[in-house]
């Protein structure tokens, strides 16, 4: 099958001699037709300028970009079946709504009467139907972004980027958010390219994450893949702040010689096991984030369950764990 | 005992005790601060409006020459004689292609400094920009009038390069042709363009300056190709600026007395009518009368411009 999207070595540079930046460095990546696709990674990582390659936007150094297998090298923004959603929504504020959701449709020649239905049907679709006759301005963040999200989807395009779509919206909008764009995407069928620096929202909502450190993928796949088997360090200790344990330490708390990542809610508080002093608590609301400092000389993080009873800071504690939660890790790094 | 009663805070002195005023009641502040300002805008800008308008409602004895200070309509019935309706006419009609003429130049420019000038280019560009308008507004008009004339550098430029006869056509257009380039409208309307044209770059570039990119390249991203990008989503942004610009460049070219005086061929324009009204013909009443024409030519632009949607970006 023809991936929607295909990077092959793809690298993009951004300044030239000693103050180059690798901001995308050889990456390789193939998103399937219909995939929910998160690109995940701290701020700086990369994830801006590889959605920016795939609309148009940049142009890559080296390697070649190829959407539904045509190579995109000579392709200018406007003739890509892509379409994008703004961080900051970038919304035309001198037009009405409707005219904004419209517009790839009046660029396109449609006629008013039909383009203006077409734009009526898609605002109903995000749940602002009666929104057509306000000016951008007139809305709160969370209506741009559906407005914006809207005049994106009229344009029926096979890829959709989104970049942080969520970002400046307050917690509880963005969970509902979440739903909904995810069952969208659903109904739609349509390609999604979610990029996000919130680990929770890529591991929630995508069918597939990369994750991004310094320009590099360093490891793609499906949420409980990359959260129960990181590859590397990087990707244990920024998805789900997992304890990252060196060979030698590893070893002597009875797993293998090697980098290994212990999700802190594979940990218990029991009668017997390896002993600990607690140093900090954090009220997490769900459950209370433990720091325990073995009398190895090393610091773990211990989430308990809302409800368990929890020790005092400078308490000793015993911890235990099942050997299996120890997840070796191939990466150096 | 005796440090516990003592007061908090140590005696106040009359500054504190002002602050103390003003923080209680803001608007004491904010009356102190606008009453200056708005004192001259009231007695000594709106004021003389005003009595600038009255006069024009004054008229003139035909036979002794003296101002009869009865209200009549009979100066603005003058105005609309073929002689100064003329003079109206040629004011608006120079004012306007000076406006449109300054848009079409300024937009690249201004478009430039916007988006793509950073640094030391941007310097250059606001050096070259306010530049000319530090030097005497006289000296640059009669330097005007020496490249202009007949035996200017122009003349001698278009010789040298063998264009002679380009020149002698163009100056033999009729109205707008003439003798030399610095006794015909067409001069007049060079120097006006050059005189004014920071007055349109400036605005323009501050408003094409808040266009941010992410915009153009959501209409680029919808499908749009980089004309209708302009034409959809530019310009309608750049709008109040245009407008600023043009208030500026119209407004300008309605009231100047001066370049026409020196370049140009001799027909009045309404700020030489005005002058010499005023001056040595003593008729008031009909400088005044001739006075309100730019103002209510300008409101009438704003109107239509606000009809048109100039300001739906603001
Ligand atoms: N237009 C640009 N010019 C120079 N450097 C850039 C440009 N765009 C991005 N960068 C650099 O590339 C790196 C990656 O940026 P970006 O793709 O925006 O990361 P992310 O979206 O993951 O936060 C950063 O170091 C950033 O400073
Ligand atoms: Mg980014």
């Amino acid at each position: 099958m023809i991936a929607a999207v295909d990077f092959t070595h793809v690298s993009r540079q951004f300044g030239s001699g000693a103050a180059a930046v690798r901001a995308v460095d050889d990456v390789s990546l193939a998103i399937a037709e219909g995939e929910f696709f998160a690109m995940l990674g701290p701020s700086g990582s990369g994830k801006t300028t590889c959605l920016r390659l795939i609309s148009g936007f940049e142009s890559p150094n080296e390697g070649t970009i190829r959407i539904f297998g045509q190579d995109m090298g000579a392709v200018p923004p406007n003739r890509r079946h892509v379409n994008t959603v703004f961080q900051d929504y970038a919304l035309f504020p001198h037009m009405t709504v409707r005219d904004n959701v419209a517009y790839g449709l009046m660029v396109r020649g449609m006629d008013r009467r039909t383009r203006l239905a077409r734009a009526e049907e898609m605002l109903a679709l995000v749940h602002l139907p009666e929104f057509g006759g306000r000016k951008p301005g007139q809305l709160s963040g969370g209506q741009r972004q559906r407005v914006a999200l809207a005049r994106a989807l009229v344009n029926e395009p096979r890829v959709l980027l989104l970049d942080e779509p969520l970002g400046a919206l307050d917690l509880k909008l963005r969970e509902a958010m979440q739903d909904e764009l995810k069952s969208l995407q659903k109904r739609l069928g349509i390609t999604f390219v979610f990029v996000t620096h919130d680990q929770g929202e890529a591991l929630s909502m995508a069918d597939r994450v990369a994750v991004f450190s310094r320009g590099k993928i360093v490891q793609t796949g499906s949420p409980a893949e990359v959260y129960e088997r990181p590859a590397t360090r990087f990707v244990a200790d920024f998805v789900g702040s997992s304890n990252v344990l060196s060979p030698e330490q590893s070893a002597r708390l009875g797993g293998p010689a090697r980098w290994t990542s212990l999700r802190p809610e594979a940990i218990r508080l029991a009668g017997e096991g390896t002993p600990g002093t607690v140093t900090a608590l954090r009220y997490l609301g769900a459950g209370t984030r433990v720091a325990v400092a073995l009398e190895a000389g090393l610091d773990l993080g211990v989430l308990l369950p809302a409800g368990a009873p929890v020790p005092a800071p400078g308490e000793a504690v015993r911890l235990t764990w099942e050997r299996s939660a120890m997840h070796a890790m191939e990466g150096e790094e | 005992m005796s440090a516990a009663l003592e007061p908090a805070h140590p005696p106040r002195g009359p500054g504190d005790r002002l602050t103390g005023l003003f923080w209680r009641r803001p608007w004491v502040l904010l009356a102190l601060l606008l009453a200056p300002p708005l004192l001259w805008l009231g007695v000594v800008y709106v004021g003389s409006l005003v009595a600038l308008l009255w006069q024009s409602f004054y008229s003139i004895d035909e036979f002794s020459g003296m101002v009869v200070p009865e209200l009549t309509l009979k100066t603005y019935a003058e105005l609309l004689r073929p002689s100064n309706a003329d003079v109206i006419l040629r004011t608006a009609t120079m004012a306007a292609a000076v406006t449109l003429a300054s848009a079409v130049l300024a937009f690249p420019i201004a478009y430039y400094a916007a988006r793509y000038a950073k640094g030391r280019w941007k310097a250059a560009f606001y050096l070259g920009v306010m530049l000319p308008l530090w030097s005497s507004y006289l000296v640059k008009v009669y330097a005007w009038k020496l490249i202009l004339a007949k035996e200017g550098i122009v003349t001698w430029a278009f010789e040298g390069l063998g264009a002679g006869n380009l020149l002698n056509a163009v100056l033999a257009i009729p109205v707008i042709g003439g003798n030399s380039l610095s006794t015909s409208y067409m001069g007049t309307f060079l120097v006006f363009l050059y005189v004014w044209l920071p007055f349109m770059i400036l605005p323009m570039q501050a408003s094409l300056e808040r266009v941010p990119a992410t915009m153009l390249e959501a209409s680029s991203d919808l499908g749009a190709r980089p004309g209708q990008t302009f034409r959809h989503v530019i310009l309608p942004l750049a709008m109040p600026g245009v407008i600023a610009g043009s208030i500026f460049t119209f407004s300008l070219t309605l009231g100047d007395y001066i370049i026409p005086q020196i370049v140009g061929s001799s027909r009045l324009f309404i700020g030489q009518a005005v002058y010499t009204l005023q001056g040595t013909a003593g008729n008031i009443p009909l400088a005044a009368a001739f006075a309100v024409v730019p103002i209510l030519i300008m409101l009438v632009y704003l109107a239509v411009a606000r009809r048109l949607g100039a300001f739906d970006a603001l």
